[in-house]
Parts: structure tokens; C-alpha cells; sequence
């Protein structure tokens, strides 16, 4: 291990933890803007030129807002939750390839921190950690709310979990290699050979999962305002929640990075596209969609989510990976 | 429709369309098929093209409010205003004091006294804004317009009685070409006849 790599990963931590970080604050913003034009709102506009600056505004808020610590919570938990969110949020981040690499002076950069061979399983398994953050926020605030969130939240990720392991062991099947960038490399074929093609159902699968263990509109019952104040985060303020705020926001991004990587052809040229703006109109794409979904859909039911989970996605999800099985002994 | 579809008042006969509602599924198999028929059908992404079209029309009904502000009609009731006589700049007020009497609040004071022209004018015109409703008697009881609703909603100060002295409400006398005479309780705004719509009943 020499200590130019060391520099390199130390470099690549800060670039991605700071980026995602800012990306996760400037999608907030572009969030409310997309959602008040579906709307027919104008959204955010006094702070800086079109609202742009309300980014800022709320981060001074957030920064400076009373950190406090209900009576009956559980103070050390309390305290650790929303770190584990947004640690493990950013930790998924670190087997995923952002970009193809490139030469800076004659030195080659991998634009991902570690490339293991089982990329794609620590991914969804880090983020399956994640689940842990809302867990233990609401078992230790003390509030009914922040329980009933809790309970649902490990209702909601473990079953959704299922679901996207299934969905995309049928891809993995395909190309032999946990990697995401061996996933990657056997599409460079240009758009033909995206898995996407091969693999629909796994895909929607994978979306529709991926919107469930984000928490995002359809699925967001876990902190469903309208019937459980807040859901976990009821009793947190400040920074605190914030943090909670920023591992959602970089759990969105990392479902928009392994969907286009998985299914939609990664990080290779498009047409004229270069690789690392093919990707990124991949990304933004998606991360547009989950707005867009949020504006137009209601929430489900738990149970409707429960039923749609076990009787409808697992059992899809099932034959999907029988039928790629088949195919691939063909 | 035209309005002579409107004027048929007879059930029944009116062009109406009636709404489809499906007979809710009872057993597993009717609903297993609504799944797949809702499934197959994409209903969802109507919503979603709704919502695009929405997006990409950019109609925009946002009223940005302290740059730009919505007329209000004539009839609104805000802060009171006491009118001067347009030609001698003399107050309006007579100090009949009908607006203390008929407040049913009680929030109107009056001193009057006779001055010098032997005319009885108001040395004191307070209001309690604590204590006022805006229910406008004192301005339909005044006999000489001089007490009349403004037009001033943004009533938010550290104390209400801030709107409440008498050289507030009245006219400045430098400000007197402005003054707008009050058009009276039931004044129609002043586009009222572009907002007249027929009602769309059928009788």
C-alpha cells in the first residue's frame, strides 16, 4: 500500500463525502422547485435569485438550531442514531463507480474508493444498515410516533430488502460478477446491450424496491406526516435531523447510481455522449423521476405495501431469477 | 353547453353524463384480475403525464404577496379612514356621535366641542382596535361619509391602538386631492361586469 494511494482514497472520501453532501443540500432545493411547477407554485423565491440561495438559509437554520434531547429519550442511542444513517448512506457510496476512469498528469484515477469483487452486495447490504438510523431514532425518542415510525420502518426496508436482492440476482446471474464494474463493462456494448433490455422486470422491481428502502413518496409511510407526526423523526431538531435529511437524500442518489449501472448501461459512451455525462443524464433522470413520482402519486397503505411486497414483487421477483436460470442453462 | 341546455328544467331529459363506477370485486379471482387489469392498464402514469404537462405549461398562479398584491373589492372592511369635505378641507364629522351609539363593540370615543364657527367638530375620535369587529355599523349609520372602511388589511404592529389615533384615520389635509370618495355599502367592484358568469343550474 503506498502512500500515494493512501492520498488518493483520503482525496477521493473527502470529494465524495463533501459533494454528495452539497448535492444532497442543492437537491432539496430542486426538489421544491420541481414539486411547486407540477403544482402550479412558484416555490422558493426570496432567498438570492430564484430561491437559489434557500439552500444556505436552511443550513444556517439547521446549524443553528437548539440541539435538544427529549427527557425520556434514551440519550446515547438518541445521539448515535442519525449518524448511523448517514454514515451508512455514504458508506454505500464507497464501492460505487461515479465515473470511467481518466488521467490527470499521467496518473490514472479510478473515480471509486474501493474496488472490491462483491461491490454490489456491500452496497445493498451497507444500506441495509441504514435501517438501523430510523430503528434506533425511534425506539430511543420515547414519543408513540417515533415507535410506530420504527415499526414500520423495519417492516418496510426488511421486506423491500427481499425484494431487491432478488431483483438484481437475476442480472448478476447474467454477468457472473458482483463487481459493478465487471456490471458495467458487459454492457459497453452500446445501448443494445444494456441489461435493462434483458432484464425489465428485474428493473421495475428494482425501482419500486429501491423507492421503498429510500423512503420515498409512494412508500414513504414511515414518516407519513398526515398519520404519525413525523415517523422517527419527531423528536429531532437542529443538525440532528438534518442528518437524517442528508442520508436520504444520498440513499436517493446511490439507488440512481446502481440503477444506471446496473440497468441502463453505466458509465459507457452513449452515442457522441461521453461516459461521464452519459451517467450523469442517467442520474439526474432518476433523481427527477422521484420527484416526479412524489408530486403525482399518493402514499400506499402499510398493508397495501405489506401485500404488494410479499404477494406481488417476491413472487415476480422469484420466477424472474427461475426463468433467467432457465434461460441461462439453455 | 349552451345556456338553453342550462334552462331545461325537466329531469330526465338533460344531456347529462352518467359516471361508470365498477361493481366492486368479491371474490379472490375478480380481484386478482382487477390487479392485472390496473397493472397492464398504466393508470399510473396518467398521473404522472398530468403532472408533466403541469410542469412544462408553466401556469403559474403564485401571487408573489408583498411584491404584488390582489385589488381588493369596495365592500372590504379594514381600518377605519375619517373623510374631509373636498372643497374646504374641513372635517366630515359633525360629532352626532350615531357611531358611538350603534358600536356594538364599543370601541368608538368622541369629545366634541363647539368651535369658534359655532360648528360642533370632534376633539377626540378614538377607536379601540382591541375591541372593533369591522362589522361596519359606523360607517353605514354616519349620516355625512365621514367615517368609512380603508382599504389597509396589513394591520400587524406591536399594538393595535396604532391604527387607532385620530390624526392616522383622518385625510392629511396635504393628501386631500387623493382622498377617494366611499362608494358605499353593496358597491359593486369596479370590473364587476366581467366577473358576472351565468349560474350553470338547471333552474
Amino acid at each position: 500500500m503506498s502512500g500515494a494511494y493512501v492520498i488518493e482514497t483520503i482525496l477521493k472520501i473527502l470529494i465524495v463525502l463533501g459533494l454528495f453532501s452539497a448535492l444532497a443540500g442543492f437537491a432539496t432545493y430542486v426538489e421544491r422547485k420541481v414539486l411547486a411547477f407540477m403544482q402550479r407554485r412558484l416555490g422558493p423565491m426570496h432567498v438570492g435569485p430564484y430561491g437559489i440561495l434557500q439552500v444556505v438559509a436552511d443550513g444556517i437554520k439547521l446549524f443553528t438550531k437548539e440541539d435538544f434531547i427529549p427527557q425520556g429519550a434514551v440519550k446515547p442511542i438518541f445521539k448515535i442514531a442519525p449518524v448511523i444513517t448517514a454514515a451508512t448512506a455514504f458508506m454505500a457510496m464507497a464501492a460505487i463507480p461515479m465515473f470511467p476512469e481518466f488521467t490527470i498528469n499521467g496518473y490514472t484515477v479510478k473515480p471509486i474508493i474501493s474496488d472490491i469483487n462483491v461491490g454490489l452486495l456491500y452496497v445493498v447490504g451497507v444500506m441495509a444498515i441504514g435501517m438501523y438510523g430510523p430503528l434506533l431514532a425511534g425506539m430511543a425518542s420515547g414519543n408513540k410516533w417515533s415507535l410506530l415510525g420504527a415499526a414500520r420502518t423495519v417492516v418496510q426496508l426488511l421486506s423491500f430488502e427481499v425484494v431487491t436482492g432478488l431483483s438484481i440476482l437475476a442480472p448478476v446471474m447474467l454477468v457472473g460478477s458482483l463487481s459493478l464494474i465487471d456490471i458495467n463493462n458487459y454492457q459497453s456494448g452500446g445501448v443494445s446491450h444494456w441489461l435493462i433490455w434483458t432484464q425489465p422486470v428485474a428493473f421495475i422491481l428494482f425501482l419500486i424496491s429501491g423507492y421503498a428502502e429510500t423512503n420515498r413518496t409512494p412508500f414513504d409511510i414511515l414518516e407519513h406526516e398526515a398519520e404519525i407526526v413525523s415517523g422517527y423523526a419527531t423528536e429531532y431538531s437542529g443538525m440532528r435531523w438534518g442528518m437524517f435529511f442528508i442520508g436520504e437524500y444520498a440513499n436517493m442518489f446511490t439507488i440512481s447510481f446502481l440503477a444506471s449501472i446496473i440497468f441502463l448501461g453505466g458509465f459507457n459512451d452513449l452515442w457522441f455522449i461521453p461516459g461521464a455525462i452519459a451517467i450523469l443524464i442517467k442520474v439526474f433522470f432518476f433523481i427527477f423521476l422521484f420527484l416526479w413520482t412524489r408530486a403525482a402519486w399518493p402514499h400506499v397503505r402499510p398493508d397495501q405495501l405489506m401485500w404488494l411486497c410479499w404477494k406481488v414483487l417476491m413472487p415476480i421477483a422469484v420466477i424472474n431469477v427461475v426463468i433467467t436460470g432457465i434461460v441461462l442453462m439453455i | 353547453m349552451s345556456l338553453k341546455e342550462f334552462q331545461n328544467r325537466y329531469v330526465g331529459s338533460q344531456n347529462y353524463k352518467v359516471i361508470q363506477i365498477e361493481e366492486y370485486p368479491k371474490t379472490p379471482w375478480e380481484k386478482f384480475k382487477r390487479v392485472v387489469k390496473r397493472t397492464f392498464k398504466l393508470e399510473l402514469f396518467v398521473g404522472l403525464k398530468i403532472v408533466f404537462n403541469e410542469m412544462v405549461k408553466f401556469n403559474i398562479h403564485t401571487v408573489q404577496y408583498p411584491k404584488e398584491k390582489i385589488p381588493i373589492g369596495p365592500r372590504y372592511r379594514a381600518v377605519h379612514r375619517l373623510l374631509r369635505l373636498l372643497e374646504s378641507g374641513n372635517e366630515r364629522c359633525i360629532g352626532c356621535g350615531l357611531c358611538e351609539k350603534i358600536c356594538i363593540s364599543n370601541c368608538i370615543r368622541i369629545d366634541t366641542k363647539i368651535d369658534e364657527n359655532g360648528r360642533k367638530i370632534p376633539t377626540e375620535y378614538t377607536i379601540n382596535f382591541g375591541r372593533c369587529i369591522f362589522c361596519g355599523y359606523c360607517a353605514e349609520v354616519c349620516p355625512e361619509l365621514a367615517i368609512v372602511h380603508g382599504p389597509d388589511y396589513e394591520n400587524a404592529s406591536d399594538q393595535r391602538a396604532q391604527f387607532a389615533k385620530k390624526e392616522d384615520m383622518l385625510t392629511p389635509i396635504d393628501k386631500l386631492k387623493e382622498q377617494k370618495e366611499f362608494q358605499g355599502f353593496g358597491s359593486p367592484t369596479p370590473e364587476a361586469d366581467k366577473l358576472i358568469k351565468k349560474t350553470p343550474l338547471a333552474y
